[in-house]
């Protein structure tokens, strides 16, 4: 009963901070908002039981996705411009999504069940050979960096190409004590 | 910003301890919450939190663009080189077994080089984001 509470509160202040962030025009509130949106989404990760993924929409949405948002705000200035078309196509696209979405959500196996695909392929030889095979107590992280240690590479060169990406782009310049001094 | 002392004063205190925590969710990762990718980010909020307060050029003589490009890259050599050395020691990629005579503390320390590389890698490169978007509005 009281999961259920927190859960429904969760979710709804989640409802209201994503309707605050659209309605607001001062984009250094919308991006407190979001900040506030991804500490919710977290806090909704820990009721779930996953612990790791909390950790990171914690440290990457609220954190550096934040900072880095102001960055562009610092930039790019802090006012939104008001749309000169009326947003009616846009809601009915969006209305017609999430009702797609919901609808299909009605075919999903209920919440926690045991009989669902995703508990009855692979992860059950995780949890009970993860203690022999790898001998650490943490499941999320002997399946991250050992049984799935392909894909962690994958994600890691995902990053890398990122940042090597940002630098192409914008590229870094030196420091002006070096500049001044080289011209 | 760095005009605010109490800001100065503030970052000053909670620099070192977001890199102690950093390094915390690293090691830790095997045994709580966390792990290369979120130590990664957690310590690249230290420096960010520094060139926010006394500015990106001083963050910058801290961690040049050349430190930068190569920590970058060493991150994902470490992961990938793991690789290479279970190969070389008659495994599979990536198979930690072969790291040690006794496979469950060759898969100890795979994991722990292989989190290490994610976590130099992450920080690295958020540092770089944040100092490649933040540097601009200087130079304008």
């Amino acid at each position: 009963m009281i999961a259920e509470i927190i859960n429904v509160v969760l979710l709804g202040l989640l409802v209201i901070t994503a309707v605050a962030a659209i309605r607001l025009h001062d984009l250094f509130a919308v991006v407190m908002v979001f900040g506030i949106y991804s500490f919710l989404a977290a806090t909704v990760f820990v009721v779930l039981d996953a612990v790791d993924v909390a950790f990171t929409e914690a440290a990457v949405g609220a954190g550096i996705s934040t900072i880095l948002m102001l960055a562009t705000i610092s930039l790019v200035g802090r006012w939104e411009r008001r749309p000169a078309h009326r947003p009616f196509l846009p809601i009915l696209v969006v209305v017609v999504t999430g009702g797609a979405l919901v609808y299909g959500t009605l075919d999903m196996p209920n919440f926690g069940e045991q009989s669902t695909p995703v508990h009855e392929h692979i992860a059950p030889y995780y949890l009970e050979q993860s203690k022999s095979d790898i001998g650490i107590p943490n499941v999320v992280t002997s399946v991250l960096a050992s049984y799935r240690g392909y894909d962690t590479l994958g994600e890691l060169t995902v990053i890398f190409t990122a940042g090597i990406g940002v630098l192409g782009i914008l590229g870094i310049r030196r420091r002006r004590e070096e500049k001044n001094s080289e011209g | 910003m760095k005009d605010n002392q109490v800001l100065r004063v503030v970052a000053k205190i909670m620099i070192p301890v977001i890199l102690l925590f950093a390094f915390y969710v690293q090691f830790h990762g095997d045994y709580g919450p966390g792990g290369g990718f979120q130590a990664g980010v957690i310590f690249a909020a230290g420096p960010i939190l520094y060139g926010l307060i006394f500015g990106v050029e001083r963050l910058q003589s801290v961690f040049t663009i050349v430190s930068l490009k190569i920590l970058i890259a060493a991150g994902l050599l470490l992961f990938a080189g793991v690789g290479f050395a279970t190969v070389f020691l008659g495994g599979d990629y990536l198979d930690y077994d072969q790291l040690n005579r006794d496979p469950i503390l060759g898969q100890h320390l795979g994991i722990l080089l292989v989190e290490l590389g994610v976590g130099i890698t992450v920080a690295a490169v958020m540092i770089t984001i944040f100092i490649a978007f933040a540097g601009r509005q200087n130079h304008r």
